[in-house]
């Protein structure tokens, strides 16, 4: 038990870490960024307590909006898609889900794919509604979330992959 | 009151995440204005300190180029000296030609970004070196943001590149000013609006600061003009400017203290006020 809490807490502040001084500074084609701490949120055990998800999602939007200058927008994102995870999963995985038995390591890639595509997908989205403030540039936003998100998504593919081999 | 705790504790997920989402949502609305995002910026004790070492290592990636920037400042202000007869021509990015009205403090930018709609630097001077809430900021090529918050060691720097500020801006050749923004699309490029439409412009046209506010002295280059258009109701043009700022690679900029600001802003409440 000590150990998964550890291994959370490690996982939590070298994302942190990660973000703030790696991913953020990509900026590829000017203000592309993948935002991989969202990970921490998508792979966090589905058997335990959803109060401690909302809770931990909030700490880490904060920890990165503070580092970014960012008001609360990663706050926000994250405590959103913490929230409506259960529905994700429930909608990505099926009758898995319902026996509460997933391991991320295990299940099939086309059913994980979805279920973080979907997951990136509405963080980003609301991420930068708010980055932007303004429906009027809802264009802008929808480009930058699109591209963002196949960023994103591509970099925890390949960062499971590398970590899951090295459990092996 | 068994029914409200029964409801509470039915949907106490749901009412958590949206006491956060709140939360939230309030530090992103304080973002939004002036002076008011105190809690959540960058300008601490740990975030600045965790930025200002990985500057420290990273700042020798970028060596070269800010010396070539230094070095061709360093050419311009030789020329300026030996060309000191026609004052005229020159740029007004030295103290000399202010007469002591202006104070200048190098700092270092410590962290950059240019990728969202809210950029916000960091600077590696703060209170003890005098900095403070509205002093404008620039680098040798031209300016770059205005001081937001301060810490004893560190400042958070409104960047241009920013949906919040508002700078006003005229054209070098006549007087015509207007007010700067950013629409968020390209690091590169910034809007000018409410010049007037009998204003004589001409693409490739240089855009200065105006010196209409205390923060920034007049003839402070910004970019040089793009392209432009007529707005909606066709009275104003909307220009879009090329900045003369590399805004992606910044590392040396010097904050400018206007020493009679509280003098003039003094006097503009007075009149204000009466």
């Amino acid at each position: 038990m000590n150990n998964t809490v550890f291994l959370h807490i490690t996982r939590f502040i070298s994302l942190v870490f990660l973000q703030v001084v790696l991913f953020n500074n990509i900026n590829f084609s000017g203000y592309l960024n993948p935002y991989i701490y969202i990970m921490f949120i998508a792979l966090f055990p589905v058997k335990n307590n959803r109060f401690i998800i909302i809770f931990l999602s909030f700490f880490l939007g904060l920890s990165i909006d503070l580092f970014s200058d960012t008001g609360g927008i990663h706050a926000a994102a994250c405590v959103f898609i913490a929230y409506i995870r259960p529905a994700i999963l429930k909608f990505s995985f099926g009758v898995i889900y319902e026996h509460q038995t997933i391991k991320f390591t295990t299940v099939e890639f086309g059913e994980k794919l979805t279920y973080l595509t979907i997951l990136t997908f509405l963080h980003h989205l609301v991420l930068f509604l708010l980055e932007m403030f303004n429906f009027s540039e809802i264009i802008l936003v929808l480009q930058k979330t699109l591209f963002s998100s196949i960023f994103t998504i591509l970099l925890i593919l390949i960062v499971t992959i590398i970590f899951s081999k090295k459990t092996k | 009151m068994q029914q409200i705790i029964n409801f509470i504790i039915r949907n106490k997920n749901f009412l958590l995440s949206l006491l956060l989402f709140s939360i939230s949502m309030v530090f992103t609305i304080q973002t939004h204005s002036y002076h008011k995002s105190k809690f959540i910026n960058s300008a601490n004790f740990l975030t600045g300190g965790i930025y200002n070492s990985i500057n420290n290592f990273t700042g020798y990636l970028s060596l070269k180029s800010q010396n070539q920037v230094l070095a061709e400042e360093n050419s311009r202000l030789k020329m300026l000296i030996f060309n000191s007869e026609n004052k005229k021509d020159s740029t007004y990015l030295d103290t000399i030609t202010y007469s002591g009205t202006y104070k200048f403090t190098l700092a270092n930018v410590i962290k950059n970004t240019y990728s969202g709609a809210n950029n916000v630097l960091l600077l590696n001077r703060g209170k003890n070196d005098g900095l403070k809430e509205d002093l404008g900021v620039i680098s040798s090529k031209g300016i770059v943001g205005i001081v937001d918050g301060t810490s004893k060691r560190y400042a958070t720097v409104i960047s241009v590149l920013n949906t919040v500020n508002k700078i006003s801006a005229q054209l070098k050749k006549t007087n015509h000013f207007g007010t700067l923004f950013w629409n968020a699309k390209s690091p590169y490029y910034i809007q000018l609006i409410d010049i007037p439409k009998i204003a004589p412009i001409v693409k490739g046209d240089t855009i200065i600061t105006s010196g209409r506010s205390s923060i920034f002295p007049k003839g402070i280059p910004i970019g040089i003009i793009h392209g432009f258009k007529l707005d909606a109701a066709e009275n104003y043009y909307e220009i879009d400017i090329k900045l003369f700022n590399d805004m992606t690679n910044l590392e040396h900029v010097y904050t400018i203290e206007n020493i009679d600001a509280t003098e003039i802003d003094n006097l503009l409440n007075k009149k204000v006020n009466e």
